[in-house]
């Protein structure tokens, strides 16, 4: 049986009218005793030590072609079994939902960093110096772009926006900022390297691997090999982190399903860590240009956000840089540019909140600049300029308490506090800050598919190839599942990450939970309109809780009542209040700084977020989304930063030792706060996404807490010793 | 060529034959198939490897299987199962002490042999003295943790499940 359900209308709280109470609790994720025993298997791990084992060799120019490959000598070293230079090796991985393969081609070098062979050999140790040995003549390009200004920036016609005249509103205007904000390269560096594993039956694979949205990568893999998708099954149980960055199939996969194919025998490929920040995706650094024009009170009269960007020629995504600003502030004139520069550097792609996570960077930075100019408050400068219905398209918004946030977040806080003069307050060495951003994100649905069994003896099993990269997928649908069909936690089974099972939405653009969870949802609003037929009654009716139908006041064990299993498979899609209504999660981040005197170096000594975005499905694991987005912003904040050579673009610091992830000392006790709303536009669980609604925003409460406590404004991200130690007053 | 080694993993014996370069991460995770044991980086940046040999923490991708003859190594495995977990291990999961699992084992390792460093009374960078007992504040924890990489950013659940356990509380 299939139950589907298209978005067309608002939904009613079904879930909030269940007995249960198992939805929105907090739920220590299901699979964590695997986890924290090490009893999880993850892609790589999933070999019984047979298989053969691939290493990459990359190519070391920015551009140009491969003349030569040493392949006789390589194929002499011990061990050796296979070199694969096919044709159809991917350059860079798929954008996410791409579903076609990206750029193809080992022999036409776009960056240096690309895959240009697989050498395959008994053991790890044997391929890993056959490739380090492999030798590679190339006819390199002379006008390789390794650096933006290297080329002329391609426009995107529909991002071209003019509404009313910002250059007349800016000259009019009372205050008026008016800067240049830059954000360098970042890498998404998930723990877990991208690894499969590929083995072949005839002509049907199975590849273990590390993906975050498994109905696309299907297709891009059999798109990429040339094979029918029918054929090929991914498998994706655990995943070790993504961020996006394995949301698009990557070189990895291709090469050990070629190289598998060649040998007849199963193959394992591992980036190595250098590898994973040459050739997986990079968030693209940007150049910001913000304006913002206002009345004598601060009420916004014009805003004007434009973004140079860079990627790959060939690449269709580039990072969405201004995408909230079009939805969060008021003021009638609006400008907006977007250019592209076609870089040889490591593809850009998505990385946690592409668009917001930079964008809101330079727009809160911006709107601090202008707080500070104007005389007025900063968290009343945001309370001033929130939009009645969209500034652009005049849409009303879905639920939004994005007001509420600013202000029982900056309550919360202690916000009062803050002398806004900055450079006031001292510790011993330490100059104190306070500052503060707003965090916007859009909310997608997305189209999802998932198989619930309700089992006569009572349990229920669901089925479906989402993922759970750390989101939390096992649990909540374990809990939406449970509180749907009125079943202890403990008796329901969630099989993922699969290509066998139902086709789900994946896991990115924070629509996850509310996608694949709507399936859900859906398959089992079917089952209970099934029961309650069964018991001749009314679905709305049907009292589910702890395993029992409770009719007529009595109570019935389930198992009593089910002669069957009952399976379903739910369908959603959206529609109509996608269009209708502009759907988003807001927040406010609050963060305390402290900036030495004498060496610049900034410590947040506490942060606090607080964030409305409709039902939270599982408050622990939605806090640790939220901690998790909030900590990727202190990075951004200041250390995170992908350094290219000038030379030939490559990345310098291409290890974790270089790339400064914040690390446990780096980060206080962070508090979140969730405001209770339900969002009936959004699905039937009435959820929005919250992944990426915590890094938005997030870096610039910090920058914006540095000048409040020095007085020094950095806004060439991210805000090192080096740029802050310049500004600071005499000791 | 290959060099033969002895190993003593989580109480028992195991016997190497493996080529020279392998390191003990990689002989444990692909000849014995004790998987739980992570490789983050394979350049002891990341922590996830980490293993407890002859009592201390260490960067297992760092160092050759083949110097460890007879030496003692306890992985993750050899701390508890999914039915009978450590005091720490439960933690973790009642505070939410990770999101993805991957750097996990790496810390609870960590974890479980930084508590006997604070009790034999080891200063960190951040202690105010140097000599006698080191009280366990957050700092403390954060710090002695702080070669334990957590992109999914679970820093704040990873202290408060240590003190948690170390404090041998449920709360
Ligand atoms: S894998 Fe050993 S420290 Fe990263
Ligand atoms: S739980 Fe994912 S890296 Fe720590």
């Amino acid at each position: 049986m299939t139950a589907h359900l298209k978005l067309d209308k608002p939904q009613s709280d079904r879930l909030g009218d269940m007995a249960q109470g198992v939805i929105g609790r907090e739920t220590p994720r299901r699979e964590g005793p695997l986890k924290v025993t090490g009893r999880a298997p993850y892609a790589a791990e999933v070999g019984d030590g047979t298989e053969a084992v691939g290493v990459f060799a990359r190519a070391t120019i920015a551009k140009g072609k491969v003349t030569k490959i040493g392949l006789d000598a390589v194929r002499a070293l011990p061990g050796v079994c296979a070199v694969i230079t096919d044709e159809r090796l991917l350059r860079n991985p798929a954008q996410g939902t791409a579903n076609t393969a990206p750029v193809q081609g080992g022999r036409d070098v776009a960056y240096f960093g690309q895959p240009i062979a697989l050498v395959v050999a008994e053991t790890y140790e044997q391929a890993r110096h056959a490739a380090h040995g492999l030798e590679i003549a190339y006819d390199a390009a002379e006008d390789a772009a390794v650096t933006p200004e290297d080329a002329e920036p391609e426009s995107l016609e529909s991002k071209q926006i003019d509404i009313g005249d910002l250059d007349t509103a800016m000259s009019h205007a009372a205050h008026s900022m008016d800067a240049t904000y830059t954000t360098p390269s970042q890498n998404s560096a998930a723990m877990e390297p991208h690894a499969s594993i590929a083995v072949w039956k005839g002509d049907e694979l199975t590849l273990h691997g590390s993906y975050q949205m498994l109905k696309f990568n299907r297709n891009e893999l059999a798109d990429s090999l040339g094979v029918d998708p029918e054929k090929v099954q991914i498998k994706s149980p655990y995943v070790g982190g993504g961020f996006g960055s394995k949301l698009g199939i990557a070189p990895e996969a291709v090469g050990a399903a070629l190289a598998a194919k060649e040998l007849g025998r199963a193959v394992r490929v591992v980036l190595t860590r250098p590898q994973v920040f040459e050739a997986t995706m990079r968030r693209s650094e940007t150049r910001q240009r913000v304006r913002l024009a206002a009345d004598a009170d601060g009420k916004l009269t014009g805003i004007g956000h434009s973004a140079w960007v860079s990627n790959l020629v060939g690449e269709a995504f580039s990072e969405p840089v201004a995408q909230a600003t079009h939805f969060t502030y008021g003021g009638a004139n609006r400008s907006y540019r977007h250019l592209i520069h076609r870089v040889n550097r490591t593809c850009a792609g998505s990385m946690r909140a592409p668009g917001e996570a930079v964008g809101m960077l330079a727009l809160e930075n911006a709107m601090d600049e202008l707080a500070h100019a104007a005389g007025v408050d900063p968290v009343e400068l945001r309370l001033k300029n929130i939009p009645d219905r969209h500034p652009e398209d005049d849409k009303p918004y879905s639920s939004r308490r994005f007001a509420d946030c600013l202000t029982e977040g900056a309550r919360a806080f202690g916000w009062h506090k803050r002398n806004p003069t900055p450079g006031q307050t001292r510790d011993g060495e330490w100059l104190i800050g306070l500052g503060m951003a707003s965090a916007a994100r859009g909310n997608i649905l997305s189209e999802s598919h998932a198989r619930v069994t309700l089992h006569s003896d009572g349990t229920a099993t669901v089925e479906t190839d989402m993922t759970d990269i750390g989101t939390g997928t096992y649990t909540i649908l374990g809990q939406i599942t449970a509180e749907m069909l009125g079943l202890p936690l403990d008796r329901v089974n969630v099989a993922l990450g699969d290509t066998a099972f139902p086709p789900a939405s994946g896991s990115g653009g924070s629509w996850g939970a509310g996608s694949s969870g709507s399936a859900v949802f859906v398959a089992c609003q079917n089952i209970r309109a099934a029961l309650a037929e069964k018991l001749g009654m009314e679905e709305d009716q049907l009292t589910l809780t702890e395993g029992s139908v409770i009719r007529n006041n009595t109570r019935e064990p389930l198992s009593a009542v089910l002669d069957d299993d009952l399976t379903v498979e739910g369908h959603i899609e959206p529609g109509d209040t996608s269009e209708e209504v502009q759907q988003a999660a807001f927040g406010a981040h609050f963060a305390e700084v402290a900036v030495s005197a004498v060496t610049g170096e900034t410590r947040v000594r506490r942060m606090l977020g607080c964030f409305a975005a409709g039902r939270i499905l599982n408050e622990q694991t939605a806090r640790s989304q939220c901690h998790g987005g909030m900590i990727f912003g202190i990075g951004a904040a200041l250390t995170e930063e992908l350094v290219h050579d000038p030379r030939d673009g490559h990345i310098v610091n291409h290890n974790l030792a270089e790339y400064h992830v914040p690390v446990n000392l780096d980060i206080p006790q962070l508090e979140v706060m969730f405001l209770e709303e339900r969002d009936a536009h959004a699905n039937p669980l009435q959820s929005k996404g919250i992944g990426e609604l915590g890094i938005s925003g997030a870096g610039a409460a910090v920058t914006n807490a540095i000048f409040n406590a020095t007085g020094v404004r950095v806004r060439d991200y991210p805000a090192t010793l080096d740029k802050v130690l310049p500004g600071l007053p005499d000791i | 060529m290959s060099l033969h080694t002895t190993l003593w993993i989580n109480g028992e014996t195991y016997a190497l034959d493996a080529d020279p370069r392998t390191t003990l991460l990689d002989a444990i995770r692909d000849h014995f198939n004790l998987t739980g044991s992570k490789k983050g980086c394979d350049h002891g940046q990341c922590g996830a490897c980490t293993m407890i040999v002859n009592g201390r923490r260490i960067n297992s991708c760092l160092t050759l299987a083949c110097m460890h003859d007879g030496d003692e190594i306890t992985t993750i495995e050899g701390l508890g199962q999914p039915g009978a977990m450590s005091a720490l291990q439960e933690a973790f999961v009642r505070h939410d002490g990770f999101q993805c699992g991957y750097c996990t084992p790496g810390q609870v390792c960590s974890a479980t042999a930084m508590l006997e460093e604070v009790s034999q009374g080891w200063p960190s960078h951040v202690s105010e003295d140097l000599e006698g007992p080191a009280p366990l504040s957050e700092a403390e924890i954060s710090e002695r943790m702080s070669g334990n990489l957590c992109r999914c950013s679970a820093y704040p659940g990873i202290v408060n499940a240590i003190r948690d356990a170390a404090e041998g509380g449920t709360t």
